[in-house]
């Protein structure tokens, strides 16, 4: 099935380069008869462009002949996927029972205060977003933070800050 | 690569378990292991390795470096372990980067061991505090691959332990397979394919008593012969590795440290239900499991252990991985399967049950990753062996992760039928000094907690559930007298109904009036009557929810009503949280005796309330207090006060 001609209005954009579209659609090909072809689909799309643009979901779903609904309904299901684009510094606080009983809920305060956004925001400029987990399976280093893929653990209100200035340092190129 | 017959197992097995054992190499004679799991490298592993290398290189030094995955000790990552032949095998806990140059100077090179970064007895941070004393030290003689980690049987947290699971745990390189081999790996699928008929498998099994350690306990032996029995001629098999419970690592542990114990345990039952492929369903959260677990299946693959006519007998299986895309419910079976299938992960009421019909409608086995993982050392061993471990309904091991308020975090492995009391105290070492222990929450959302007064009970899936908790899947959360048993239900709760699926009433809607109730008790608005309607409520929903999430959600505020109803009447009634956990309840004063004007406490404070002069009294105004508790942590003289 071919949606090319209906659904890519914005394909070719600035977002959405001619070869990130041609991946696309070549792991879908690839990912078309597999076990969990729809879920395999999404992965890939969020791999390429870094979350899942409405425009991607509509390719998965013509690629795949599935109900664009039902590729929105899995997305917004499943906490992996993500329907905006991501902050440059992405950072999970986990919230499991361990993490719980020894204070990760006031580490996740303290980086809430200290940002100023809430739990599933992302800072005006795109430099952070903060995001709870459910357990990283981390638990004997409670309270566990993760920043972009660096693990940092035992983690105080205390420690927040120094952990927040090593990244927004990162980046000179920021907006 | 050429397919591997049995013969050429054995070959594998003596090459390498020379290689293994430095004791019997000849070319070098000291190995040098960086244990790696998920915790090892969240605790700067990964640098130790490079520093390791580094200097190793720089000093032109003869000994191999290589990696293992975790003892289970996390509490102490990084560890080391320094193997020389003829020497003890000596283990460095809370390794730095800096005191990895003193192990290469100190010990590599002067052939002198660093006592006081050795694993010992007690918390790092009493080591710390404390210093070490001689007596405490590991220094036991090196072991065979045949008897791994029996070097650690000197320290307290392993004596009680009985590693039949966890065997090669921490030991063996997860990279390599042949180190699999060279521990006796793929012989128990060598001895089920040229031995015994598929019904001779399941019968040892069903004979050896072992449960399903993925929650509820139901005989592996009796639901593979559901499968086995139901008519069609494809099968799956799936290994549930969506490890969702918060509090429990075991299985990322498994998968981290010894993945081809699990394939080999899948092949097995696949050969046993007659399923010519499999699945293994790791959640997304544990991006270093589903590399171990993917490089283990090529090398599987590699020698013809996965793939067509396997060992010569005719028998074919292959698996793949999928990755679960982060959503708790997809541990339940029935839901696992709509999410493999690619769907959204929703539970469907059963029967029909998977092994009558599973996915894409076809007889299917899901097993958890430590049930597979134990079943090749069934095979191995035989039936009456594994039989004789255990309690007289619960048989063999199982793994408890232990985390929370308790000084040795990490992976114990003990006998069915265990106390509690020596899990938490003798294994555990009880809980941080300034605590005392209050319960344990076993079972994760959908168990209870355990409390104090019922530490003696013998540990199986029985006696729990007659505690009003559940084996589930092990994770054992401590809590002391900083935890208020309220506000962890208020958690728990929060928690499931975050994770509902949203499909049955009792799951979506039972949950959040029970959530809400309990919210307001947390927040000082408590009446009477609202313990006897969250007992209803939860009732109810035991009753009518539609899968096992929904109908386990109430445990964790059942259980902690039966056992800490004080705790409950005191917010209720005296609006007063005694574990000062629960914010609205807390009041924050300054003790003007003890105050010396630092503004610490006025420059933290996310609320302005908190006034004072340089080196003069401070003062918080309780109106515009959060109590948030910012100026109590950041108070390093104790000026705070909280009642």
């Amino acid at each position: 099935m071919d949606s090319s001609s209906t659904e890519t209005t914005q394909a070719g954009g600035a977002e959405f380069p001619p070869e990130k579209i041609r991946e696309l659609d070549d792991r879908i090909k690839k990912v078309r008869n597999k076990t969990g072809a729809t879920i395999r689909a999404m992965s890939a799309a969020q791999e390429i462009f870094g979350y899942l643009p409405r425009e991607a979901m509509m390719r998965i779903a013509g690629g795949l002949g599935v109900p664009p609904v039902d590729i929105y309904g899995i997305a917004s299901f499943y906490s992996y996927f993500i329907t905006m684009p991501p902050a440059r510094h992405q950072i999970v606080s986990c919230q499991g029972t361990a993490c719980y009983v020894r204070g990760g809920d006031r580490v996740l305060e303290k980086l809430e205060r200290s940002l100023e956004i809430k739990t599933g925001e992302t800072t005006p400029g795109g430099e952070f977003s903060i995001q709870a987990v459910r357990c990283m399976g981390a638990c004997a280093l409670a309270p566990v933070v993760r920043i972009d893929s660096d693990i940092y653990s035992r983690v105080s209100q205390r420690r927040v800050k120094g952990l927040l200035s090593r990244y927004s340092k990162k980046d000179p190129g920021d907006r | 690569m050429e397919k591997l017959s049995v013969k050429d197992l054995r070959r594998i097995k003596d090459r390498s378990s020379i290689a293994c054992s430095i004791r019997n190499n000849e070319e070098k004679d000291t190995k040098v292991i960086v244990h790696m799991g998920t915790c090892g490298i969240a605790s700067g592993a990964q640098e130790v390795m490079r520093v390791l290398r580094e200097r190793v290189e720089q000093e032109g030094l003869d000994v191999v470096l290589d990696e293992a995955g975790c003892i289970g000790i996390c509490e102490r990552e990084p560890i080391v372990s320094l193997v020389r032949k003829g020497e003890p095998v000596v283990r460095y806990a809370a390794v730095s980067p800096e005191a990895v140059l003193e192990i290469v100077e100190s010990h590599l090179m002067g052939g002198k061991v660093v006592q006081e970064l050795l694993l010992s007895n007690g918390s790092i941070n009493g080591v710390r505090k404390a210093g070490l004393r001689s007596s405490e030290t590991l220094v036991v003689p090196a072991t065979l691959p045949e008897e791994p980690l029996a070097d650690l049987e000197e320290v307290d947290f392993f004596v009680p332990q009985q590693r039949i699971t966890r065997k090669n745990c921490g030991a063996i390189n997860p990279y390599r397979i042949d180190e699999y081999i060279a521990m006796d790996g793929w012989s128990a699928l060598a001895r089920a394919l040229t031995e015994m008929t598929p019904e001779q498998v399941i019968e040892e099994i069903q004979r050896s008593g072992l449960r399903g350690r993925g929650g509820a306990g139901f005989p592996t032996g009796v639901k593979w012969q559901y499968c086995r029995q139901a008519p069609g001629s494809v099968k799956y098999l799936i290994c549930n590795a969506d490890e969702g419970d918060p509090g429990a690592f075991m299985d990322r542990a498994q998968l981290e440290g010894d993945p081809q114990s699990i394939l080999e345990g899948m092949a097995i039952a696949a050969y046993a239900i007659g399923a010519g492929q499999g699945i293994v369903y790791v959640r997304m959260e544990y991006p270093l499991a589903v590399e171990l677990i993917s490089h283990a299946i090529d090398q599987a693959r590699a020698y013809g252990l996965l793939g067509s006519d396997i060992f010569g007998r005719g028998f074919d299986f292959d698996m793949e991985v999928m990755i679960g895309a982060g959503a708790f419910v997809c541990g339940e079976e029935t839901a696992l399967i709509h999410s493999v299938q690619g769907q959204r992960g929703v539970p469907r009421p059963k029967p029909p049950f998977p092994a009558m019909s599973g996915l894409y409608g076809k007889p299917t086995v899901i097993n958890n990753v430590e049930t597979l993982a134990t079943v090749p050392t069934i095979i191995r061993n035989g039936a009456d062996w594994y039989a004789a471990v255990g309690s007289e309904k619960s048989k063999g091991t199982k793994i408890f992760s232990l985390a929370g308020r308790i000084v040795n975090n990490g992976l114990v492995e003990v006998e069915m039928g265990t106390p509690m009391k020596k899990i938490i105290y003798d294994i555990g070492g009880g809980v941080p000094e300034g605590g005392t222990f209050k319960a344990v929450q076993c079972g994760g959302p959908s168990g209870g907690c355990v409390p104090a007064r019922h530490l003696d009970t013998p540990i199986d899936y029985e006696s729990l559930t007659a505690l009003g908790a559940i084996m589930g899947s092990g994770g054992l959360v401590v809590m002391d007298d900083k935890s208020c048993m309220v506000d962890t239900a208020r958690f728990f709760l929060e928690f499931v109904q975050e994770e509902s699926c949203g499909q049955c009433t009792p799951g979506r809607e039972g949950t959040g009036l029970m959530l809400d109730i309990l919210t307001r008790i947390t927040e000082g608005k408590g009446v009477e009557g609202d313990i006897k309607e969250l007992e209803k409520l939860g009732n109810i929903i035991k009753k009518t929810a539609l899968c096992g999430l929904g109908q386990t959600a109430p445990n964790p505020v059942l259980s902690t009503i039966r056992h800490f109803r004080d705790e409950y009447e005191a917010h209720i009634r005296e609006k007063r949280c005694p574990a000062l956990v629960c914010r609205k309840l807390v009041q924050y004063s300054i003790d003007p005796d003890t105050c010396n004007g630092c503004t610490a406490c006025a420059r933290a404070c996310p609320a302005s309330c908190i006034s004072g002069e340089k080196k003069e009294v401070h003062v918080i105004d309780p109106t515009s207090c959060i109590h948030c508790g910012t100026c109590y942590d950041v108070c390093t003289f104790d000026a705070v006060l909280r009642t």
